[in-house]
């Protein structure tokens, strides 16, 4: 009963810095909207989408910054479709790293786009974990009957 | 499956090229009980409409078997803009260039919020443009696009 209520508080406390740090915006609530009954794994398996089309857009990036000559339209088109997923479920500062890349892209400079890279794999990692530590503590809750 | 015409459910075709768009577009109007079919391609889509696509711009070979069935009728097309092969705007215009599925109502979703592109689509036809993500309170805006573009089937039926 105690271990419910202290991991019902931890779990909303968690939520709750999520939205405040910037990490998610309302979007990651519309999509909890949409799990029920009879779709109660909707969220994760979203998410999990989410992590395997970014990895994939990520390593993807890399090779294509790597280029002799990089072709910056298909480094935007990339990075156009993270900021399109990362919109999708609500990861917001995964989104507006998204939006610094473009603006590199678009004064096809090489420099700038590395950076934004590696900005991009650390907002990506960050909400990666969190979101992970988010779903293990709904499961915690769960299985103390919560 | 025994139910009548009358009983049938919208049927919404939905076209995007991000597999987790379609995830969420399909939830969206599942939950509001609307059948879904998704695809993530123009050309497929025109392919599940039974509408050939001469410029046959998709790079997947693998075949869709066009929908000849009364019962899964499309009644509305629900498309990204921005996809690679065929636009979202370019399908819009073929649905409405020909004379057995312009009677079929088609959104845009766009991620973009740009003015002259939004006016482009509803001027070619488009009954409504969504910014993405799209959300519970736009596909709400759907049902009376459906319910006219099954009248207008029903009319085109008869004559």
């Amino acid at each position: 009963m105690d271990g419910v209520a202290q991991l019902k508080k931890r779990l909303a406390d968690y939520t709750t810095s999520l939205y405040d740090e910037g990490y998610l915006d309302d979007q990651f609530v519309q999509l909890q909207q949409l799990q029920d009954e009879s779709n109660p794994e909707f969220v994760v398996e979203v998410v999990s989408l989410f992590f395997q089309d970014s990895q994939r857009l990520l390593s993807e990036l890399a090779k294509a910054l790597e280029q002799q000559s990089v072709d910056f339209r298909k480094v935007d088109a990339y990075v156009h479709q993270l900021k399109g997923s990362s919109s999708s479920i609500g990861a917001q500062r995964v989104q507006r790293a998204c939006i610094s890349f473009r603006n590199y892209c678009d004064d096809q400079n090489i420099e700038g786009c590395l950076k934004c890279l590696q900005q991009l794999k650390n907002e990506y990692s960050l909400m990666k974990n969190k979101l992970e530590t988010l779903f293990k503590l709904e499961q915690q809750l769960l299985e103390a009957g919560g | 499956m025994g139910s009548g015409p009358a009983d049938a459910k919208f049927h919404v075709l939905a076209v995007d090229d991000s597999l987790i768009d379609r995830k969420l577009i399909e939830r969206l109007l599942k939950s509001s009980s609307f059948q879904v079919t998704a695809v993530d391609s123009g050309s497929k889509a025109l392919q599940f409409l039974g509408l050939q696509d001469d410029e046959k711009r998709d790079p997947q070979p693998t075949p869709v078997p066009p929908n000849h069935h009364q019962e899964t009728e499309v009644n509305l097309i629900i498309t990204d803009y921005c996809m690679p092969g065929m636009t979202g705007y370019e399908l819009l215009r073929k649905i409405k260039e020909s004379k057995s599925l312009n009677y079929i109502p088609v959104v845009i979703m766009s991620s973009e919020n740009i003015p002259t592109r939004i006016n482009r689509c509803l001027e070619e036809g488009a009954e409504e443009f969504f910014l993405k993500p799209v959300q519970m309170h736009d596909v709400n805006k759907l049902r009376p696009h459906l319910m006219r573009g099954k009248q207008s089937q029903e009319t085109t039926k008869h004559q």
